[in-house]
């Protein structure tokens, strides 16, 4: 590729053809502001709040989109550039609601920084305000788009990276909104509930549907039993919202915190992952030995699960049966555990810390429980916990590390690496492998499932099979996937792995707002350093699943996991 | 079901039709039906593989395009400069007071419906009002309250 030599700042800067001002600048450390940009999407050029100046243009021009040239001269705060910028801000916000205090995002909200960034501290333009009705139909998400300011960016993740497109742009001109077909909400709408449009918002136009209300209150409840999941991507982020380098493991300090806060139990939800290996393992053997539908796919990922319901249902035969991680919890606990303690199971309160919004619409599915209660009462995202935590006046980081509880407390790293795209499959891989040849992997790291890329595949030998496997991540990986598949074509895929997020969990949509992708790298390469240190790494070894298994379910799918670890799948009529 | 099959028959006109023909396949709907249903909404865009959000924001860009049935009476209010220049807008605000609706909506008895538009070409009866295909000339809010109360009267002594 061939570079040339151009100039910011009075700076040389060495620029690759073809690409973009703004990438130049990046890789120099020039911050230029952004408000529609997602990296690794083709630009927008919506908002200009990149525009810098290049010497001979008559106009501003829009860094994002706009491709260096050899010995181009950029000024990227020039007078007029300032002024630019500070005019659109103030344009932004003539209609704006203005209701920080009250506002979920207040203190970290891309619009709000940028202003005071910018020294807007007048209201300069006069527009009338914004008022759209809030719409809270949706089990994970809400709109609030008053708050909107049509940058597009979550119009864009839904259509470009998932696959969904459950919302665009509509009416025109300053009518214009981002709502779904017909204008309707969100739970009668395609949604699949992920919240990638959360986290790439820039304002509180959209957020989860917060339950840490509820869990407060079952705290303060005397007649309530308050027990505590936490999923494995959660560990390797929370500390981010206390002001950490991305990559730091919070583990026992969470938990340590969580104890603190009044939770009875604090359980392991990478316990159920190994629980989900050794149900989803025995499953997938069990369709190989008995001509099963095949590709089988997992059915972990919530938003992958309404995805493959609402654009793929000829596809449900190929889900597997297995509940989640998360349900499997919820289901053990209202159960094996009640049981075990002596407790009556209504008087529990379920609570789960997911690093996902869809894992809230999955909690309240109807099939997810018994006897009228639901298996997980309430979820929390990362960043409700962190509410949490703030609320409670605990900052983690100064925990002293303590150790979740039995019986649901131990677990192996592979449930650990659940986190991660391709954790899955490298967890099944290592104990299916066992499960058929009685013989562990010599390796038990496999590298070809490990990194960003949103697909991967490998073809595993186990004992005479050669399993094809593969790993996508984002649902638009996914669509292309299995349209491959109803094409007729990738006859020799057995297992495939599916994430919702790009990245997996870690880069879920109930995360830490404000990340890149440098920072869904470093939480990767936690869950993989974890891995690397840990004394168990794989699912079939874990004690308390094994008991568990003595004690209560008998054996894997059996008729116990059966009614309690399994579950079924539904069309759903919506507008797609 | 007979609206069904309708909105069938116009997608059959175009078939191997690719995402340019959303806009010529709604007009062919809309002229069948009247209006967009949802129905036909889901129906042209699995035809043309295009998600129905992405259709409905294409529809709702455009003023021609409604997704209620057309009332017994519908309102053309113009709102073009020379209208607008004689006073459209109290016209508008007026009609929109008095039958409660917003413009591209029909009221709940689907007695009347009303749109607005961008210009009539008939400039030189300005501010114009357009009342199922009648044109009623230099209208005001007065003469159309007149005229929509004189649609009540008829149709009450209808019963």
């Amino acid at each position: 590729m061939s570079t040339f030599t151009i100039e910011a700042n009075g700076q040389k800067l060495e620029a690759k053809k073809g690409e973009t001002i703004l990438s130049t600048l990046k890789r120099a450390n020039i911050k230029v502001p952004t408000l529609c940009h997602i990296e690794g999407l083709p630009p927008a050029g919506a908002c200009r709040m990149c525009v810098v100046e290049v010497e001979g243009s008559p106009n501003l021009v829009p860094s994002c989109s706009f491709p260096v040239a050899e010995g181009m001269k950029i000024k990227t705060n020039s007078p007029q550039v300032i002024h630019t910028r500070r005019t659109i801000i103030e344009l932004l916000l003539a209609n704006h609601p203005d209701d920080c205090l009250y506002c979920v995002r207040g203190g970290n909200c891309d619009l709000q920084s940028l202003a005071r960034n910018h020294g807007v501290q007048v209201r300069r333009f006069r527009g009338a305000r914004n008022r759209r009705d809030k719409d809270i139909s949706g089990p994970s998400i809400q709109r609030e788009p008053d708050k909107c300011i049509l940058c597009g960016k979550c119009v864009r993740i839904c259509e470009e990276i998932q696959g969904v497109s459950a919302i665009d742009f509509l009416q025109r001109g300053s009518k214009s909104v981002v709502g779904t077909a017909f204008d309707k909400g969100l739970n009668v709408s395609s949604c699949i509930n992920c919240g990638q449009c959360i986290v790439v918002c820039p304002t509180g136009a959209l957020h989860e549907r917060s339950n840490v209300d509820d869990v407060l209150r079952a705290l303060n409840d005397p007649e309530s039993f308050v027990v505590v999941q936490h999923a494995p991507a959660v560990s390797v982020t929370i500390a981010e919202e206390f002001g950490m380098k991305p990559g730091a493991d919070m583990d026992g300090k969470m938990v340590a915190a969580l104890r603190r806060i009044g939770f009875k139990r604090v359980f392991d939800t990478s316990f159920t992952a190994d629980l989900t290996i050794m149900e989803e393992g025995s499953e997938l053997a069990h369709r190989v030995a008995t001509g099963g539908v095949l590709p089988m796919m997992t059915s972990c990922s919530p938003g992958w699960i309404k995805f493959v319901e609402t654009f793929y249902p000829e596809f449900t035969p190929n889900l597997s049966t297995c509940k989640s991680p998360q349900q499997m919890m919820g289901a053990i606990v209202k159960t094996y555990f009640a049981q075990r303690e002596g407790l009556d199971p209504k008087k529990i309160v379920s609570i789960s810390i997911m690093p996902c919004t869809a894992k809230k619409f999955e909690a309240s599915r109807p099939e997810m429980g018994r006897d009228y209660t639901q298996d997980v009462d309430y979820v929390l995202t990362t960043r409700e916990l962190a509410d949490l935590f703030r609320i409670a006046g605990l900052d983690p980081a100064t925990m002293e590390p303590e150790a979740p509880d039995t019986p649901f407390g131990e677990r192996s790293s592979a449930g650990k690496l659940f986190g991660a795209t391709g954790g899955v499959m490298e967890a099944a891989v290592r104990s299916v492998h066992f499960l058929l040849t009685g013989k562990e992997l010599e390796e038990l790291k496999i590298e070809d499932f490990r990194g960003m890329k949103g697909s991967k595949e490998l073809h595993v030998k186990v004992g005479d099979l050669n399993v094809g496997a593969v790993v996508v991540s984002s649902l638009g990986q996914a669509r292309r996937l299995l349209d491959e598949i109803k094409a007729g074509g990738r006859k020799d895929i057995h297992f495939i792995e599916v994430m919702t997020c790009p990245g997996g969990c870690i880069n879920g949509g109930g995360q830490p707002i404000g990340t890149d992708i440098e920072a869904v790298k470093a939480r990767m390469k936690a869950l993989y350093q974890i891995d690397r240190d840990a004394p168990l790494r794989v699912s079939h070894r874990n004690k308390w699943v094994q008991r568990l298994y003595d004690e209560f379910l008998g054996k894997p799918l059996g008729e116990k996991s059966h009614q309690l670890l399994h579950t079924h799948y539904h069309k759903r009529d919506v507008m797609v | 079901m007979e609206h069904a099959t309708n909105v069938e028959q116009v997608i059959k006109r175009f078939p191997k039709a690719g995402r340019d023909s959303l806009i010529p396949i709604l007009q062919a709907v809309q002229e069948e039906q009247g209006y967009l249903s949802e129905d036909a909404v889901v129906r042209i865009s699995r035809h043309l593989k295009i998600p129905t959000s992405k259709v409905y924001g294409v529809a709702t860009f455009y003023n021609q395009f409604r997704f209620q049935p057309k009332g017994k009476y519908h309102v053309v209010v113009c709102r073009g400069t020379a209208c607008h220049v004689k006073g459209s807008a109290k016209v508008l605000d007026m009609v929109t007071k008095a039958l409660k609706i917003e413009p591209g909506k029909t009221t709940r008895d689907k007695m009347f419906s009303l749109e607005v538009v961008a210009c009539m070409g008939a400039c030189g009866l300005a501010p114009v009002v357009n009342l199922n295909g009648e044109f009623y000339a230099k209208v005001t809010p007065m003469k159309l309250h007149r005229i929509i109360e004189e649609c009540r009267t008829k149709e009450r002594g209808n019963g």
